[in-house]
């Protein structure tokens, strides 16, 4: 019989292996539903994982999927480091694009790259204030953060959509909700020949790399991961808490602000309401995947920008509906946290003939 | 303003707060318990187009209903499992639990957009519902409002006056001495979660039946985030919850009282009135943080090992 056992020490080894076995797991899982659903599930699989690296259009399509992703989980981690619960990255993203657009919308051909900066740095500060808000709220009236970014999430969505369809929507657009195209100056320089990558999926693998390198080798890195796995150990040290979660609130703003930005000045090139089909939410996922290392989110966000694409061409080759990227992304992450289990337990096979030996193992679980 | 407005307006409300109702109802009996689920709006999803799709598929409301029950169940099974076997953050869980809910009931309701069924209708209750402002405000509803009304008062009746609630209310505060006095700590809590899936799902069904008969992705729009803030305004009492939920209901209605006053403003910014209601509301309740502390449940989102000890 398979029995649990506590370890005495987490496992090293299991919490790089548990994200591995979450995909694998979730694949099974997703096989399965292919057979039910009548398609083999090694079609589904190319289209889902093989066909987004197979040419150059599909990579540079693959590195727009990624780049959103990666800035929004890469703040995301430094709040969760911090054990601060910011679910508002979409929000910040949407508000971030809403204010770039509008700066943007200020420029003409002739305007410079000057501009541009101007453009992303109004996106970006957009994203901060929004982050701001919930922050300063908790700091004076101690109101739950999950709580407020996500109703400021629902708030972003619909000032979006307010300016979209008002304030900024094209005057020649014959009344679709969407803004005039945006003048080539404040337009984000692409990578490659063909496609639409931009410069900011560069960007956003210098900012991950940055904040990885804060995380792990500065004094205030250190810091935020003593607050946030032992709160009150940070406190007797006498680090400053007020001075850690406005930080990691605000850089996680910046950074989602940037991602919806960059999407409206890189592959979008106006405002639209579909700005984003859930980055922000799919990013928590992606924070959790990367195991809330800025490094393994890099891998993470290619991982979940993979899963993006494929549903796209899934839609087209297997015409699956896109919203199985939302079911994909539930199951990973359940089973991510399923997994982290195997971190502080291990499994034993147990002859269940011997009940003496049990109870013993039990007794030393107990000592444990 | 006049009082066939203020009726309309009172009316509009209780409907609106109905579905908040529900889901907080069920939320709050499951954070009772020392748990809590942030995945109430995936499950209010799955019970939305459970609910939808079974009275599509068989003609009968009742079918939709119960399917309503059962899907959140199972998602609140889901919930049990990893939180409760697996002693995984009960935050990050409730978030997988939401995430899970809004795919899923996205990806299997895709072919049911647009498909109309008829929903539930209000049935008048014979000389009640003639009484002036309060015949309509209260006799004139459907189904799923008088049981919802219902469904206060028991929850009510079990929490504060029965040995259920008692049990209940001890495992929220103290699982390790219930354990101790012998409860059964991990099956009361799996009790409280599938309570509250099944309220959560049945307020998906009054989405989905009743509110607006039809199946659309995201279609309730983070009223399951709203009911949880909810639960947090009525300080884990059931009668507040009441008289919460329809306030909230009228804040996302204050478009009807904007127009019946003659304001025009943007639908997309009127739109926004419940959330900002919500953070309101936030800022007023959590400002005194140490009654917060006293009121909700001591070990709430605090996971229990048995092994512990």
């Amino acid at each position: 019989m398979f029995k649990t056992q506590a370890r005495l020490e987490s496992s090293k080894l299991m919490s790089w292996l548990s994200p591995l076995i979450a995909i694998v797991l979730t694949m099974i899982v997703s096989s399965l539903m292919f057979i039910a659903l009548e398609i083999n599930p090694a079609d589904a699989f190319r289209v889902f994982i093989i066909a987004p690296l197979s040419d150059s259009y599909n990579l540079g399509e693959l590195m727009v999927k990624t780049t959103p992703l990666l800035l929004c989980a890469t703040g995301l981690a430094l709040c969760y480091k911090a054990n601060i619960w910011n679910i508002g990255a979409e929000g910040q993203l949407l508000v971030g694009a809403l204010v770039g657009s509008y700066v943007a919308l200020q420029a003409n051909d002739q305007s410079g790259y000057m501009w541009l900066v101007v453009t992303l740095a109004a996106g970006a500060a957009a994203g901060m204030v929004w982050a701001g808000i919930p922050t300063l709220l908790h700091q004076l009236f101690h109101t739950n953060i999950i709580l407020t970014t996500i109703m400021l999430n629902y708030i972003g969505l619909y000032l979006l959509l307010w300016g979209v369809h008002g304030p900024l929507i094209d005057p020649d657009g014959f009344g679709f909700p969407e803004s005039a195209v945006f003048a080539d100056s404040v337009l984000l320089p692409t990578i490659m020949e063909e496609g639409r990558a931009s410069i900011s999926i560069l960007l956003a693998i210098v900012f991950a790399i940055g904040s990885g390198i804060i995380l792990y080798r500065t004094l205030p890195g250190f810091q935020l991961r003593v607050f946030g796995s032992d709160q009150p150990a940070a406190r007797y040290a006498g680090y400053s808490s007020k001075f850690i979660i406005w930080s990691v609130m605000l850089s996680a703003g910046a950074l989602a602000g940037l991602a919806g930005v960059s999407e409206v000045t890189g592959p979008i090139g106006q405002l639209i309401p579909q700005v984003s089909p859930g980055y922000g939410y799919a990013a928590i996922i992606v924070a959790y995947l990367g195991r809330l290392n800025p490094f393994g989110i890099i891998f993470a966000a290619f991982f979940m920008g993979t899963l993006y694409m494929g549903s796209d061409l899934a839609q087209i080759d297997l015409g699956i509906p896109t919203a199985i990227t939302g079911l994909f992304q539930g199951v990973l992450l359940f089973f991510l946290l399923a997994c982290d289990y195997l971190i502080h337990y291990k499994i034993i096979w147990q002859a269940s003939a011997n009940p003496a030996q049990a109870s013993s193992s039990d007794t030393k679980q107990g000592a444990a | 303003m006049d009082m066939e407005l203020l009726q309309q307006i009172l009316v509009a409300a209780i409907k609106t707060g109905t579905p908040l109702l529900l889901v907080a109802l069920g939320e709050l009996i499951c954070e009772k318990s020392g748990v809590l689920n942030l995945g109430q709006e995936g499950m209010m999803l799955m019970g939305a187009m459970a609910g939808f799709a079974g009275a599509y598929f068989s003609g009968s409301l009742a079918v939709g209903l119960l399917l309503a029950i059962l899907a959140g169940m199972m998602m609140a099974g889901i919930f049990g499992i990893l939180s409760l076997n697996l002693n995984t953050n009960q935050v990050a869980t409730g978030l997988a639990l939401t995430i899970f809910g809004t795919g899923l009931s996205a990806f299997l309701g895709a072919g049911l957009v647009g498909s109309t069924v008829e929903g539930f209708k209000a049935i008048a209750i014979p000389l009640f519902s003639d009484i002036p402002l309060l015949g309509p405000l209260l006799f004139n509803h459907d189904l799923l409002v008088y049981g919802s009304f219902g469904l206060v008062a028991l929850c009510w009746w079990i929490v504060n006056k029965t040995r259920i609630g008692l049990t209940l209310r001890a495992v929220g505060e103290n699982p390790y001495s219930a354990n101790a006095l012998g409860i059964k700590v991990i099956k009361v809590r799996y009790l409280a979660i599938l309570t509250g899936g099944a309220f959560a799902g049945l307020a998906g069904a009054y989405m989905s039946l009743s509110y607006t008969p039809m199946w659309m992705e995201n279609m309730t729009a983070g009223r399951g985030w709203i009911a949880l803030s909810l639960v947090v305004f009525a300080s884990w009492r059931v009668g507040y919850l009441m008289v919460g939920a329809y306030l909230f209901g009228v804040a996302s209605i204050l478009h009807l009282v904007m127009q019946g006053i003659g304001f025009t403003i943007s639908p997309n910014l009127l739109a926004m009135m419940p959330y900002i209601a919500t953070i309101v509301v936030m800022v007023l309740i959590s400002s005194n943080p140490i009654r917060q502390k006293l009121a909700a449940p001591m070990s709430l989102a605090k996971p229990f090992d048995s092994r512990r000890h």
